[in-house]
């Protein structure tokens, strides 16, 4: 159900490597636990976020959330697309529907993050 | 019973060009013409569109409007962490009194003795309550009462030289807390519950260190649930040095019970529309008056309320207050009703509590068969059921199941709160109600939970019965608007 080619933070974001930047959004037990997303607000390009801070915040009819950044960074894209239409975030969240694109400073802060057999268990565990 | 029309008419519509609901003699100043008297930069080009009604169109708009109105008046209120409970018409007597209703705010101490005196006698009964020694009647809800709170903490560190940034909230606390703490510029760190429902200890401990200004707290929780072991928490956050603040909107659970100033706590607010029979809702006045332990007096918000022999005065030579949080102190004509509430009750305050709990756990022990109870434990005053079992089976979700009880003439309780929860209701039916209320809601739920799955269409298309159906909740906040314009079209 979760992708391999990334890894996963315990408040349910993922990080996806690429050309040496980190690709982040939330996974699709995130959006489905939210129901319909109707707000996501995101940092500006140049921002500097700290692994584990909120960098955003992401609003449904259900529930308002932060969203928490897997690793520190700065970053350098950032998604408009899912800002102007945050119902992406419920049909592709895997995908076309991911939020910022950073650089990372701290490396070594990628081991921290959850495998996707590792997500997949914590959201199993969450799920009884 | 005739159903009411599902849509009506906005009072722009009702307009007839020239009918007016009363004549205003002539005036007997001189009619000066506007732009004489404000710069025409400030005057707009074309006159505001307004309702042109008589009396009778005013009057009929707004009563039919308050017809689809739902109250606790009304009917019954499961609000859970809301406590919806029925505020006794006395109270509203006693706040009408004209000595207190008629007091200009400026009245000079000595003029206003009676208004102080209330104030001094209120803050006396609060204190023994809740078990602290200083009461502050300014905040004007809970959420300000938070914020003044941590305002205090901070006022309280900074004096010790102390600079902590950090405070810790439980993943179960209510949305206010975060809000107020990033206001007050704190960080927030978030501990997780464990499987009991209490505050995570062992990520307690790891999260708090000399950089922690304060534990947020509910108690009893969001869940429902008192915090079993309270002492515990308080040695370890008083071990560091941090503060231990009490979120006081369940504290209609513990009245003549338990006192959070006996329980570690140095802070608290109480929410008295919740606790203490005042006004709930409809956007009313509201009141957060904050309690402190000594530590904190010398920072609470000026002026104080002090008795002087038999004298009441305002004290307003703080020299370590905040300031002031708010004009005046708070809204007073709420703490009429308050002390009204309290008078009434005097010793008896614990049945308050008992009734509130033992409600909660009839209610629970009713409708336990039908739901999933993800905490089972014996509740507090309010309990958190979810709609799990509901989804997996039958495809309703909770959202629908509250939708659906409307069709039985209830407001629906709480859902998808606290957040920890999936599919989560929330049930508070405080102590106004009575055995038979408490059957006839069971019964609507226990009927819903039964159409989940012999009439599951009925449920998703809920509800059928209202003067406004279902409403669509995504568009209305995708694309909100909130203006009515002339011909229809959407404004901005």
């Amino acid at each position: 159900m979760f992708p391999t080619d990334r890894r996963y933070t315990r408040d349910h974001e993922w990080a996806q490597k690429e050309n040496g930047r980190v690709r982040i959004g939330i996974t699709a037990f995130a959006a489905e636990r939210l129901s319909d997303i109707v707000f996501v607000e995101l940092p500006k390009v140049g921002a500097e976020v700290r692994a584990g801070a909120a960098f955003g915040a992401i609003e449904s009819v259900k529930a308002a959330s932060d969203l928490y950044a897997p690793v520190s960074g700065r970053v350098v894209e950032v998604n408009q697309a899912v800002i102007d239409g945050p119902e992406a975030l419920n049909q592709d969240p895997h995908g076309s529907a991911w939020m910022v694109v950073m650089e990372m400073s701290a490396p070594e802060e990628w081991d921290q993050l959850l495998d996707s057999e590792a997500y997949a268990a914590l959201v199993g565990a969450e799920q009884t | 019973m005739t159903r009411p029309p599902t849509t009506m008419p906005v009072i722009f519509e009702r307009s007839v060009p020239g009918r007016i609901a009363a004549a205003p003699p002539a005036p007997d100043v001189p009619d000066v013409p506007m732009e004489t008297i404000v710069d025409a930069a400030h005057l707009r080009n074309t006159p505001p569109i307004l309702p042109e009604v008589s009396e009778l169109d005013l009057v009929r708009h707004y009563t039919r409007l308050s017809h689809r109105n739902y109250s606790v008046d009304a009917g019954f209120y499961p609000l859970g962490s809301c406590t919806m409970k029925y505020n006794p018409k006395i109270n509203e007597d006693a706040a009408g009194l004209a000595g207190f209703a008629r007091l200009h705010p400026n009245t000079p101490d000595p003029l206003a003795q009676g208004a102080l005196e209330l104030l001094w006698r209120l803050e006396q009964m609060l204190c023994e309550i809740s078990g602290m020694d200083r009461v502050t009647f300014q905040p004007s809800a809970g959420a300000h009462g938070e914020m003044t709170a941590l305002m205090m903490i901070r006022a309280y560190l900074e004096d010790r030289g102390e600079r902590r940034t950090r405070v810790i909230v439980p993943d179960s606390a209510h949305g206010t807390n975060p809000a107020s703490a990033a206001m007050c510029g704190f960080e927030v760190v978030t501990v997780r519950s464990d499987a009991r429902g209490n505050i995570d200890h062992a990520a307690l401990r790891r999260a708090t260190d000399g950089s922690v200004a304060a534990l947020m707290l509910t108690n009893p929780n969001t869940l429902g649930l008192f915090e079993e072991g309270i002492y515990e928490v308080a040695e370890i956050v008083h071990g560091c040095g941090a503060l231990m603040y009490l979120d006081g909107a369940n504290f209609n659970a513990m009245l003549g019970i338990t006192r959070p100033g006996d329980q570690g706590f140095d802070v608290m607010h109480m929410n008295v529309h919740k606790t203490f029979g005042t006004p709930h809702g409809g956007g009313g006045p509201g009141a957060g008056p904050v309690a402190v332990k000594r530590l904190l007096e010398p920072y609470m918000p000026a002026p104080t309320v002090e008795r002087d022999g038999d004298r009441f005065l305002l004290d307003g030579d703080r020299p370590k207050s905040i300031g002031r949080v708010r004009a005046f102190n708070g809204n007073f004509g709420i703490f009429v009703r308050t002390y009204a509430y309290l008078l009434a009750y005097g010793p008896l305050l614990r049945q308050v509590s008992e009734a509130a709990v033992l409600n909660a756990n009839y209610l629970l022990a009713l409708l336990r068969p039908h739901f999933d109870l993800p905490y089972d434990r014996r509740c507090m005053h309010e309990f958190v059921l979810s709609g799990r079992r509901q989804k997996e089976q039958h495809g309703i979700r909770t959202l629908e199941i509250a939708k659906r009880l409307l069709d039985y003439g209830f407001h629906a309780p709480t859902v998808y709160f606290p957040l920890i929860v999936s599919e989560a209701i929330l049930i508070e039916p405080t102590e106004t109600e009575s055995r038979q209320t408490l059957d006839e809601f069971a019964d609507a739920m226990i009927r819903v939970a039964g159409e989940c799955a012999t009439d599951p269409e009925t449920v998703r298309n809920a509800p059928h019965s209202t003067a406004v159906t279902r409403l669509d909740e995504v568009a209305a906040a995708r694309k909100l608007n909130l203006r009515w314009t002339a011909g229809g079209g959407s404004g901005s």
